[in-house]
């Protein structure tokens, strides 16, 4: 052996502190990389609620309004289509007017009658209607800030930039802080948020609408999606003979999971639309195209719960002298069942979650009112988030950012649902 | 009656029958539920069901039939003049006495049209009375004959367990039928589209400019349908999401698998895959309004021009939705290497690195490209990052700064607003769904077949 040649144990360890430089590496690797995944999670939650904590808070103005008896109700009848048909809008302007006496000019005046929300009108209007005997007083009324005003109030308009780049000028800038200094200006919490339907004005938007349109797409598809589920999942796993049309209905269930979801809106525009007739823009379609969605999701689910019941189960049930199907009823099928919740349950996560098939079967409308039924036209949670940020008002970005929490709060309620359900019942054999 | 209120008085009458059949069949056993073949519950299901079904499928059968004749009625009372026009003009009319009756506003307002909607309203009240009186005998009738048939030694149960089974082979088929309704539909519109626009344009042209002339002078709307740009936007997209997914899903699936302390990995895991649980829309606001402006002003910094929306901040964002879907994955198949395999190269002196690169990815390797290939179909189906904060304009590129358009982007503006079902324009959004489904599927099958016959391997 010649004397340059090394022994193995000297060559590996001249190697030795490589190669643990490079493991030491590797591992540095992959702790990178969770913390990557984990980093982007924080970053979306902390972003989230700092852009949208602030739209359950909304600012109020006070207003001193005088019910003039000459502008709401001239001929002093007080019959109430007459105090309806008022001119409120010139109530709200003498109002504002009242609290800035020194603006004179057209153009100055227009932009003071926009300090407060165009809903003071209907505000007012309600309480006349409500309350006749206010014609003629004077009172006090807290009304919502115009949109551009409430973003000023919660500090997201940057006072430090020129003028021609804020929706707000100096003059109204102004405004607004002698209103504040006064101690006419507060911030509450706004109901509006969560009892109001879509507007056109931010200070007037709420969820309720796309939150019930919702809550109807996710019943019609709860209500077919698990009886159907349940009863595919039990004839694959129970029933079915093993031949070709069994093979090809596996297939097609596992494939149709991994199809893009808006597929399945076009499915739906092209079927229940166009060839059914059904209406646009209506939670029954919404529902049915969901159905379709998640059935695969509820179904693998359904059979893997199926499967984990032990066949000494059947046998016993079988022995006694049950009938299949009674022993699948009376036995397998409880056992089954909180697999199949879980299931069920994520797979409607994902259905509330979901958007793409949704702007398919024109879910996407502009809808004011909160809908009252499954064939009603509506949003969804998830549309009216998409909605909300494509318009230009910086205040819809934050309603959009709140309705995202409100939307994230019953994803996980639902998915902790599910968790609990595992951990309660899961039964290991 | 409408038909909610109908399907409520049919619950109720098949509730009563079920009582119904199952006192007689008690009567008839005088007492004793040992003289019955079945038990009382499955004479009483027996005689339910027989009062539900049909009924159920004749109110089916009556809702679809009632538009259609009472139409068709209208129609034919209509004067000479006005039934001998065009199929799309009659159709005009025929809408504008449905609004007439319905209340609402309407183009023309004649008495005749004024008549015809009133005969409208009242064929229509007649069409409701008679489904609701026929739909109410029906089950009256079906479940008074079901009733009469109960004997001690009927089968009842295995009658009811037929019906039941067939209801449960029914609804497995909706699968099939699904799929079906996927192919066909696409599939007519996209033939529709390709007799107007030829195939070879759609799939090989260059420019896509899908705004269609309303009128033969228009300015500017040449309706081109080449699809390459948006092909070539979609793979770019989804290329920028996978170099973000790829490794950053397989590195925290090795060390979640073989560094970990099970604890660590008893609290990462389920967080890294609440990425995987939240919507995409929540993932578009993401990428529209902090990542793709953050990515511009970092590109203005270094003097790049970055557009507002640019493919990076779509791909990037959408790599990290899909980071979970990789992750799990490629642990699952991880975790399925024997654990012999890992000993063997520890025995041989190789440090836990090189056994995972030089033995356990090389075995685990099938499962993870099958993995890699679920999330690339993911990756190109995906919709609404894409619509959010992807661009409109067709640019043919491979620059990841600049604005770049999807498939699914263009399926989501043809669609969305007033369409008209035979232009060109609302037609080429099925084509492309046809691409994207086809594309999609093709990769599934693929990526299912591999994890499926790398399973078999280790089992």
């Amino acid at each position: 052996m010649a004397a340059s040649e090394k022994s193995t144990i000297e060559r590996v360890r001249a190697t030795l502190a490589r190669r643990n430089r490079a493991e030491r590496r590797f591992k540095n690797f992959g702790r990178a990389a969770v913390l990557v995944g984990l980093v982007f999670l924080v970053l979306m939650f902390v972003n989230i609620i700092l852009t949208g904590y602030s739209a359950f808070w909304q600012t109020f103005v006070k207003l001193p309004v005088h019910f003039d008896a000459q502008v709401i109700d001239p001929g002093g009848a007080g019959d109430p289509e007459t105090l309806g048909s008022a001119d409120y809008g010139a109530l709200v302007k003498t109002s504002v007017r009242s609290l800035f006496p020194e603006v004179s000019g057209r153009r100055h005046r227009r932009d003071l009658g926009q300090l407060v929300s165009r809903g003071t009108v209907f505000q007012l209007r309600r309480m006349v209607l409500e309350d006749p005997s206010l014609v003629g007083s004077r009172a006090e009324v807290w009304v919502p800030a115009d949109d551009d005003y409430d973003m000023l109030h919660k500090g997201n308009v940057d006072r430090t930039l020129p003028e021609a780049d804020r929706r707000l000028s100096d003059r109204q800038i102004g405004w607004f802080d002698r209103l504040a200094d006064d101690g006419r200006v507060e911030s509450r919490f706004s109901a509006t948020f969560f009892t109001a339907g879509d507007s056109r004005e931010p200070e007037l938007a709420g969820i309720r609408g796309a939150a019930m349109g919702s809550f109807f797409t996710l019943a019609v598809t709860l209500l077919l999606s698990f009886p159907l589920g349940v009863a595919t999942s039990v004839y694959l796993e129970e029933f079915a003979p093993r031949n070709r049309v069994t093979a090809l209905i596996e297939v097609n269930i596992n494939n149709l999971a991994a199809v893009p979801s808006i597929v399945f809106g076009l499915l739906g525009l092209a079927v229940f639309i166009n060839l059914f007739g059904l209406p646009r823009s209506a939670p029954l379609v919404g529902g049915l195209v969901l159905t379709l969605m998640t059935l695969p999701t509820i179904i693998i689910a359904g059979r893997a719960a199926l499967k984990s019941v032990p066949p000494s189960i059947r046998e016993a049930a079988l022995g006694v002298g049950a009938s299949k199907l009674q022993m699948i009823v009376h036995h397998v099928l409880p056992l089954a069942m909180p697999g199949m919740l879980t299931g069920t349950i994520i797979g409607m996560a994902r259905a509330l979650g979901e958007t793409a098939p949704l702007l398919m079967i024109g879910m996407v409308a502009f809808v004011v009112d909160v809908p009252q039924s499954v064939t009603d036209a509506a949003t969804a949670l998830p549309v009216q988030i998409f909605l909300w940020l494509d318009s230009p008002e910086r205040a819809f970005v934050e309603r959009a950012s709140a309705a995202i929490m409100v939307l994230l709060a019953f994803l996980v309620a639902m998915n902790a649902l599910a968790i609990v359900l595992r951990r309660r019942f899961e039964r290991r054999w | 009656m409408g038909s909610p209120s109908l399907i409520l008085a049919l619950l109720g009458l098949s509730s009563v029958s079920y009582y119904l059949g199952w006192r007689r069949s008690i009567s008839l056993a005088q007492g004793t539920v040992r003289n019955l073949h079945s038990l009382p519950g499955y004479h009483g299901l027996y005689t339910a069901l027989w009062a539900a079904v049909p009924a159920l499928l004749l109110l089916g059968v009556g809702v679809a039939l009632k538009g259609p004749i009472v139409t068709n009625i209208v129609v034919s009372d209509l004067p000479r003049e006005v039934q001998s026009l065009s199929p799309e003009r009659l159709n005009l009319v025929v809408n504008d006495i449905r609004n007439l009756a319905s209340g609402n506003i309407a183009s023309q307002k004649t008495p005749g049209m004024l008549a015809a909607a009133d005969r409208y309203i009242r064929l229509q009240g007649y069409a409701a009375i008679a489904i609701t009186v026929a739909v109410l005998a029906m089950g009256v009738f079906c479940g008074a004959i079901a009733w009469r048939t109960i004997q001690p030694g009927k089968r009842a149960r295995n009658s009811v367990e037929r019906i039941i089974l067939g209801f449960l082979m029914a609804s497995s088929t909706i699968a099939i039928l699904t799929t079906v309704g996927i192919v066909l539909s696409v599939l007519f519109e996209s033939i529709r589209f390709f007799q107007a626009i030829p195939v070879t344009d759609f799939i090989f042209g260059l420019d896509w400019s899908p705004q269609m002339a309303i009128r033969a002078d228009q300015v500017g709307a040449s309706g081109a349908f080449g699809a390459v740009p948006l092909f070539a936007g979609t793979l770019l997209i989804s290329f920028i999401a996978m170099v973000v997914a790829v490794p950053v899903g397989l590195m925290s699936a090795i060390y979640l698998a073989e560094y970990a302390r099970p604890r660590v990995r008893g609290v990462v895991k389920p967080l890294l895959e609440v990425l995987a649980g939240i919507p995409t829309v929540v993932y578009g606001f993401f990428a529209a309004l902090t990542v793709a402006p953050f990515i511009r002003g970092m590109g203005e910094q270094v003097g790049l021009d970055v557009a507002s929306e640019s493919a990076l901040a779509a791909g990037l964002v959408m790599g990290i939705m899909i980071i979970p879907f990789v992750s799990s994955l490629s642990d699952d198949v991880i975790n399925a290497v024997p654990q012999a395999m890992r000993d063997g190269a520890y025995a041989l002196g190789a440090t836990r690195s090189e056994t995972i690169k030089q033995v356990v990815i090389p075995a685990a390797l099938p499962g993870i490209v099958g993995g890699v290939l679920l999330a690339v179909s993911r990756a190109i189906g995906e919709t609404m990052i894409v619509v959010m904060a992807a661009g409109l304009a067709a640019n043919l590129t491979a620059n990841p700064l600049s604005a770049v358009t999807t498939v699914t982007v263009q399926i989501v503006t043809l669609l969305t607003g007033d369409q008209e079902f035979d232009s060109p324009k609302t037609l080429a959004a099925f084509a492309l769904g046809l691409v994207l489904f086809v594309v999609t599927l093709g990769l599934n099958v693929i990526a299912l077949q591999v994890v499926r016959k790398y399973r078999e391997q280790y089992e």
